[in-house]
């Protein structure tokens, strides 16, 4: 137990380290931020090289869950009724809180050397890496398309089925109606893969120059005490989500790029 | 018209998605070595011209798991270019902890590991899982805490030091927690103090467990105003980021010898041979010793390849 004597000295350095700390926090966070506009324009080798890799990891994956599977598959649940089919969208729907690292685990418990895949020799590459992010990043792409299609006005088919159009026909309509919604379970779907760092770490394996990504970059800076690098790579992470959004909602508007991002609705 | 001329442009770029990512993750194996790139955060030491002796014509990757401290402190980064360079080889260092490295090991997920907890080690090589253990440096740990001592046991030999924080259990002791190296060390000096781990870990809340690498655990006693067992190179690289203090630096026990063992598993023997050739040569022997010099004032790992195993 301290010395009662020593509380005032206690409470003067507490109080002295809190401002202290106010002021460490301001300009680190100011430093940081200093920091990133720098690495982005001076062309720094190493950051461009890990966002890019970011970047088309996250992109493959996603493209890969959204297209090949979560848009034929999401597309089959909503057009046909069968039993269990409300279980089985509350079940996709839980999965959106699927832990990362519990999906890394199990990735690396199937892709390792010793494991059931192990001599294809997937872990440590970005291969193994996409095929943990499409595991993440299903369940949210493929709910997203199902609640999209589920948004498109019963009338939309049903008038398509009037006037002559076949099943197929009725259900291709409803998908290109809901492409806007679609839209939103893609960037969902981005926004999963490209901020997780589960998966990254434990089946990449954080290698410089092959597996690094931002998120496990970041992670190994905080760990080696460069906060103010970890910091600016973080704004770096957040600039490219918001230029991926961006670039693909714009795509899904009528009114002009200019007019729409400044339009209050 | 305009919509499907929308729909399509949304196909087309999910498509380039797709397609940009195949090529560029495939052949792994394959891949021709990038040129040298300069770690991630750059290392001010220069680099010497002397390294390209041999160049191998076999171009792949060789796997290597490191603990944390030789790749934290930058050491890695440093030598990483130099063996790329001499071997002709792509080397992918993964950072974890001993514990997790010998794992990979015995999954045949890496090719060398460089590591540091003897027993460990010898019970590795005992299992089939390892080839041969040949130390290359070593230097020691450190019992570092809050500049005013306040368990008061600055000077203390480590067992004594670790005695008096559980019997007192006024102070903090952050513990890594997380089987590495360190963490081995630190469960040794608890038996040598003649303490049973199992019932450290249940004693009270002074004894925290983090779970993590050197780093977050030295910000974590920093911010507890706690004592923790450190690698003298994290601390070094830490410093002027925390307050702490080296408050225990004397005594056998804080030997911390680092080896390098090739994988039994592994599918390249002889770039794996290459590896604790590279480590132990002369030349890198030296560079290892000289490491960490100029920018801290003082060695970080003392090299003692060749020679026989340190004991205090």
């Amino acid at each position: 137990m301290a010395n009662p004597c020593s509380y005032p000295a206690l409470a003067s350095l507490n109080q002295h380290h809190s401002n202290r700390n106010a002021k460490v926090l301001l300009s680190e966070l100011w430093d940081s931020i200093v920091k990133a506009i720098h690495l982005l324009v001076s062309l720094d080798h190493d950051v461009y090289e890990v966002a890019w890799r970011s970047l088309w990891i996250a992109l493959a994956s996603c493209g890969i869950s959204f297209l090949l599977i979560s848009l034929p598959l999401g597309s089959l649940i909503h057009f046909n009724r069968f039993p269990g089919k409300m279980i089985l969208i509350t079940l996709i729907q839980t999965l959106f809180s699927l832990p990362t690292v519990a999906v890394g685990l199990i990735v690396f418990m199937f892709i390792s050397r010793s494991g059931p895949l192990g001599e294809f020799g997937l872990l440590f590459t970005p291969k193994g890496m996409i095929i943990g992010q499409i595991i993440l990043v299903t369940p949210v792409t493929m709910g997203l398309v199902i609640s999209a299609l589920t948004g498109v006005d019963k009338a939309v088919p049903e008038t398509a089925t009037a006037l002559g159009a076949s099943r197929l026909q009725a259900s291709l309509i409803t998908i290109t109606e809901a492409k806007f919604a679609m839209m939103t379970a893609f960037v969902m779907g981005f926004g999963r893969a490209i901020s997780e760092v589960g998966v990254s770490l434990m089946v990449g394996g954080n290698i410089r120059g092959y597996t690094r990504t931002l998120t496990t970059a970041i992670s190994l800076e905080t760990a080696k005490g460069e906060i103010e690098f970890s910091l600016a790579l973080g704004f770096i992470l957040i600039l490219i989500a918001v230029v991926v959004n961006v670039a693909l909602l714009l795509l899904g508007r009528k009114r002009g790029p200019i007019r729409w991002l400044w339009s209050s609705s | 018209m305009k919509r499907n001329w929308l729909t399509i442009a949304l196909i087309l770029i999910m498509a380039v998605s797709i397609i940009a990512g195949i090529p560029a993750c495939g052949d792994n194996d394959d891949k021709a070595p990038t040129p040298a790139q300069t770690p991630i955060v750059t290392q001010s030491s220069p680099t010497p011209e002397s390294t390209s002796v041999s160049v191998l014509p076999g171009k792949g990757r060789l796997r290597v798991a490191t603990t944390t401290s030789l790749y934290d402190t930058g050491l890695w980064g440093y030598l990483e270019p130099m063996f790329e360079k001499k071997y002709g080889v792509e080397l992918d260092v993964i950072n974890v902890g001993s514990g997790i490295a010998l794992k990979y090991g015995e999954n045949g997920d890496v090719d060398v590991l460089t590591v540091h907890d003897k027993a460990a080690e010898l019970k590795f090589i005992a299992d089939g899982f390892g080839k041969e253990r040949t130390i290359f440096a070593y230097n020691h740990f450190l019992i570092v805490g809050p500049a005013d001592d306040p368990a008061g046991i600055k000077g203390m030999l480590p067992e004594d030091a670790f005695k008096k924080l559980a019997e007192t259990g006024a102070a903090t002791f952050v513990s890594r927690g997380d089987n590495s190296g360190t963490h081995s060390k630190e469960k040794a000096i608890w038996k040598a103090a003649g303490y049973d781990y199992a019932a450290i870990e249940k004693t009270g809340r002074w004894y925290v467990e983090a779970g993590q690498g050197m780093g977050p655990t030295l910000t974590m006693a920093d911010e507890k105003q706690g004592y923790t067992l450190t690698d003298i190179g994290t601390f070094l690289a830490f410093e002027g980021k925390i307050n702490l203090v080296p408050i225990v630096d004397q005594g056998s026990i804080l030997l911390n010898v680092y080896s390098v063992i090739p994988v039994t598993k592994t599918k390249k023997p002889e770039m794996a041979q290459n590896m604790v050739n590279f480590l132990t040569s002369p030349e890198i022997q030296r560079l290892i010793g000289d490491y960490g010099v100029v920018q801290y004032g003082q060695p970080l790992f003392i090299p003692c390849a060749g020679q026989p195993e340190p004991t205090s």
